[in-house]
């Protein structure tokens, strides 16, 4: 009796030395799971279950941003890229624009396409988008519009990654760095 | 009356930097951060310890709680552990360790990050303010049980020196330390920098500055009783 209690300790003890550790920014237990309703590029209202079953990285922006959020996606398409062909295919990258004046679910679908299938985007009313920022305890402001009618938006620079569950994981910024980005990824598609 | 105002004071003060519009801005800056907690853990609680308002707050309570049938019990668990946060060598360790401790950059991040350590952050900060400040602005003489005014003014000092080094080490940065605001966003756009500096002087300047009032606090106390004593011996002259 005691050698099998001694070689479960042993094995889980192992097992426990196997778990890397994330090289991103853990968030287990610190953001809530996964939930919004929000409208698709489509125009269709959407809510966060139709997302489930995929590893889901969730970014906020604005089609007219003119570096974060392109880089942002850029290296996110990068990093997939970088993936095993399996892994790839469970990911897939929501982009919430917080500017639902200038970006419509037409330009929305314009923009997510020129950086590839696994892009998404989404947007919704002032409520809908106050209560998803609110959640993940990010914000988003406008700034002066000019003689031409452009404007600023402040907004988060973090990308939020969600297990198949839904389940909060991890926070990437933009200084992490794209290895790093690419094992988590790689962990967060086998993590189930 | 003067009591009464100051120690409504100092709850509006909390309630403003807590329950309002206020507490969205104090989590998206750095700065109105720093302004939130200056207030959490100094202003607030310095002026509802200056009210003095426990024996009115008690002779408040309902009868029913004043008598409930748990509270000797309660007292007898509580006090050694109000005594030892009260001890004089811990508590402005405690008070300054706390301002350190949640501006451990990835402590701050997680505080910021999570709800519900947000609410422990900014509450912890409140409680001990008001232990801390409790202690210091006792008006019960050392006679009557109260703190010696020279080791009041002795604590008061020493958490001088660790404030203006935390404070100028962030005002003074050269890189952005606590990135948490970066990534979540701004609540207007604002230089990242300027930002961590306004902080870094709010933490500095007008929290060692509450030192600084209440050592005179200390020192009108320290007049008060020498008048008392004066009075005392005017109405029985030995000449």
């Amino acid at each position: 009796m005691r050698r099998w209690i001694m070689t479960a300790f042993a094995s889980l003890w192992l097992v426990g030395c196997g778990e890397q550790a994330w090289q991103t920014k853990d968030i287990s237990g610190l953001m809530p799971p996964l939930a919004f309703e929000l409208v698709d590029e489509n125009g269709n209202t959407v809510n966060a279950e139709r997302f489930l079953g995929k590893s889901t990285l969730l970014f906020f922006g604005f089609t007219h941003c003119p570096d974060v959020c392109p880089t942002t996606l850029a290296r996110l398409d990068a990093a997939t890229q970088r993936m095993d062909e399996a892994a790839r295919d469970d990911i897939q990258v929501l982009f919430v624009s917080v500017d639902p004046r200038r970006d419509d679910p037409e330009t929305l679908r314009t923009y997510t396409d020129a950086f590839g299938p696994r892009f998404i985007g989404l947007t919704g009313d002032k409520e809908a988008l106050e209560e998803l920022t609110r959640r993940y305890r990010v914000t988003y402001g406008y700034g002066e519009e000019d003689s031409n009618g452009n404007y600023d938006v402040s907004h988060s620079s973090a990308v939020f990654a969600f297990n198949d569950q839904g389940e909060a994981r991890l926070l990437i910024r933009d200084s992490d760095p794209m290895e790093a980005m690419v094992a988590d990824l790689e962990r967060l598609a086998g993590d189930t | 009356m003067g009591r009464i105002l100051l120690y409504l004071l100092g709850v509006v003060a909390i309630y403003g930097v807590t329950q309002t519009h206020y507490d969205y801005l104090a989590q998206y800056m750095f700065f109105t951060h720093r302004a939130q907690h200056l207030v959490l853990h100094h202003a607030g609680p310095f002026l509802i310890a200056l009210a003095a308002p426990l024996p009115v707050l008690a002779d408040g309570l309902p009868t029913r709680i004043r008598q409930f049938p748990g509270r000797s019990l309660a007292t007898r668990l509580l006090r050694p552990v109000y005594r030892t946060l009260q001890y004089p060598l811990i508590a402005p360790v405690l008070f300054v360790g706390l301002i350190y401790f949640w501006l451990i950059p990835e402590i701050h991040f997680d505080a910021m990050l999570s709800a519900d350590l947000y609410q422990v952050m900014n509450w912890s900060m409140a409680l001990d303010g008001l232990l801390f400040w409790w202690l210091i602005l006792d008006r019960r003489s050392p006679q009557q049980g109260g703190l010696g005014y020279g080791k009041r003014i002795a604590i008061m000092l020493a958490v001088i020196p660790p404030q203006i080094l935390l404070g100028a080490y962030i005002a003074f940065g050269k890189e952005v330390i606590f990135d948490v605001y970066e990534v979540c966003g701004r609540a207007w756009p604002f230089d990242p920098l300027d930002d961590q500096r306004l902080g870094g002087l709010l933490t500095w300047i007008p929290a060692t500055m509450m030192s600084a009032i209440g050592v005179l606090i200390i020192l009108g106390l320290l007049n008060r009783d020498a008048r008392n004593e004066d009075a005392a011996y005017v109405t029985h002259p030995t000449r």
